[in-house]
């Protein structure tokens, strides 16, 4: 059976592509710092030695639009386009080309279907920066076949924080019970407290750090149980307007396991938001 | 109310240079052109295949066609798409790095919790 070699759940910057390669006065304060963290956190996977990334992000509507909405859809194609125009324009983003791992989505969307979750699927998926952020932060090499997950934490009705654990946790079980000698890496990308488009967007911090030092300890500490008896929908509101995107990390707890510490934990306060990197060695051992 | 309509227009202008462009210069004809030609295409058909019943609100379209991002805000737009665009539109005239983000939190700073439902 295929392994599971490493889980890691991480925000996703836009801006850390443009903060990283910018030089001389257009390079900001924080960047080299950010830069040694970000370095640091891919190591973690490298250690890893994944062959095939489950990519775990949300469309920003760039493809997926509210005629059709999925809330939870796999990708299945052997290539994935990456990065749309708007994302070139506002964030500086470069258009990548991704390889897919068709086996991989056939296996999750055949086995997900009969778990008990009417995926959607997409044979034809250009990803955004819910997916390429975490290729530029932790594989920059982009040499690795993904299979991308996509979540709708963004059009509402959503579903409940809850259901983003159980899919969580039905992905570990399909990748573990995958016929394959392959070693896999599940990665997932969302947002801590996060305001966009209202009075508390692009503050010195992130729109409530309380609730951020909150997640982050649920998080790094593998407290589904307490997560979930705080979180609903109605409450993720409060923290800001965008911190739907938590339910991501949420999910990424679920393939993580219930009470399952991090082995690694580190965060970074910027301006707008606080970034937060996680990751699991679900076998236990630091490789 | 049809929010679903205003997020299509902020989507679809959005998404294209030259809508972007023209929605900046002359905010008026482009929202007539738009209403006119874009709003009932369904995006993901083939061409020739379209709605027939879908129009702003008087109310949608004053506050699209004056860039009035705020009233779009307590319509319920979606305020990714709003902010998306607008940057677009309007961070270049702004000398200060977030210069017109931070403008822009201020203008929508007297809109108390809970926001406008954005749900469509």
């Amino acid at each position: 059976m295929a392994e599971l070699v490493a889980v890691i759940a991480s925000t996703h910057h836009p801006f850390y592509y443009k903060a990283s390669t910018a030089v001389g006065e257009d390079r900001p304060p924080f960047a080299d710092e950010w830069v040694r963290k970000i370095e640091a956190f891919r190591e973690t996977l490298t250690r890893a030695r994944p062959d095939v990334l489950v990519m775990v992000g949300s469309d920003h509507f760039h493809q997926l639009w509210l005629d059709n909405m999925p809330q939870f859809l796999i990708g299945k194609a052997p290539f994935y386009d990456a990065n749309f125009y708007n994302e070139e324009r506002e964030f500086g983003l470069p258009r990548m080309l991704m390889t897919g791992h068709e086996e991989l989505s056939s296996h999750l969307l055949r086995e997900g279907i009969d778990a008990g979750f009417d995926l959607a699927f997409s044979n034809e998926l250009r990803l955004d920066h819910s997916i390429t952020c975490p290729i530029i932060t932790l594989r920059p090499q982009n040499d690795l076949p993904v299979v991308p997950v996509y979540t709708n934490i963004f059009a509402p009705p959503l579903p409940r924080p809850g259901r983003f654990v159980q899919l969580g946790r039905t992905i570990r079980e399909l990748v573990e019970a995958w016929p394959s000698d392959q070693r896999v890496a599940v990665i997932g990308t969302g947002h801590l407290s996060l305001e966009l488009g209202g009075p508390r967007q692009f503050g010195p911090t992130g729109p409530d750090p309380e609730f951020d030092r909150r997640a982050v300890e649920w998080i790094a500490d593998g407290d589904i149980e307490g997560c979930l008896a705080e979180v609903t929908l109605d409450s993720l509101h409060l923290p800001g307007n965008a911190t739907h995107g938590f339910m991501d990390f949420m999910l990424m707890m679920g393939v993580a396991g219930e009470g399952r510490k991090a082995d690694y934990v580190d965060t970074v306060d910027l301006f707008h938001t606080m970034e937060a990197y996680f990751t699991w060695y679900p076998n236990g051992e630091q490789p | 109310m049809s929010k679903y309509l205003l997020n299509k227009f902020l989507f679809t202008v959005d998404r294209d240079p030259d809508l972007v462009e023209r929605y900046r210069e002359d905010p008026g004809a482009l929202v007539a052109e738009w209403e006119a030609t874009y709003a009932n295409r369904i995006l993901g058909a083939h061409t020739g295949e379209s709605s027939t019943w879908l129009r702003l609100e008087a109310e949608e379209r004053e506050a699209l066609t004056s860039h009035d991002y705020p009233r779009l805000f307590e319509l319920g737009a979606h305020p990714f798409l709003t902010l998306t665009l607008f940057i677009a539109m309007f961070e270049r005239d702004y000398a200060e790095p977030l210069g017109f983000q931070l403008e822009y939190a201020r203008r929508v700073g007297h809109v108390a919790m809970p926001y406008p439902d954005i749900g469509t």
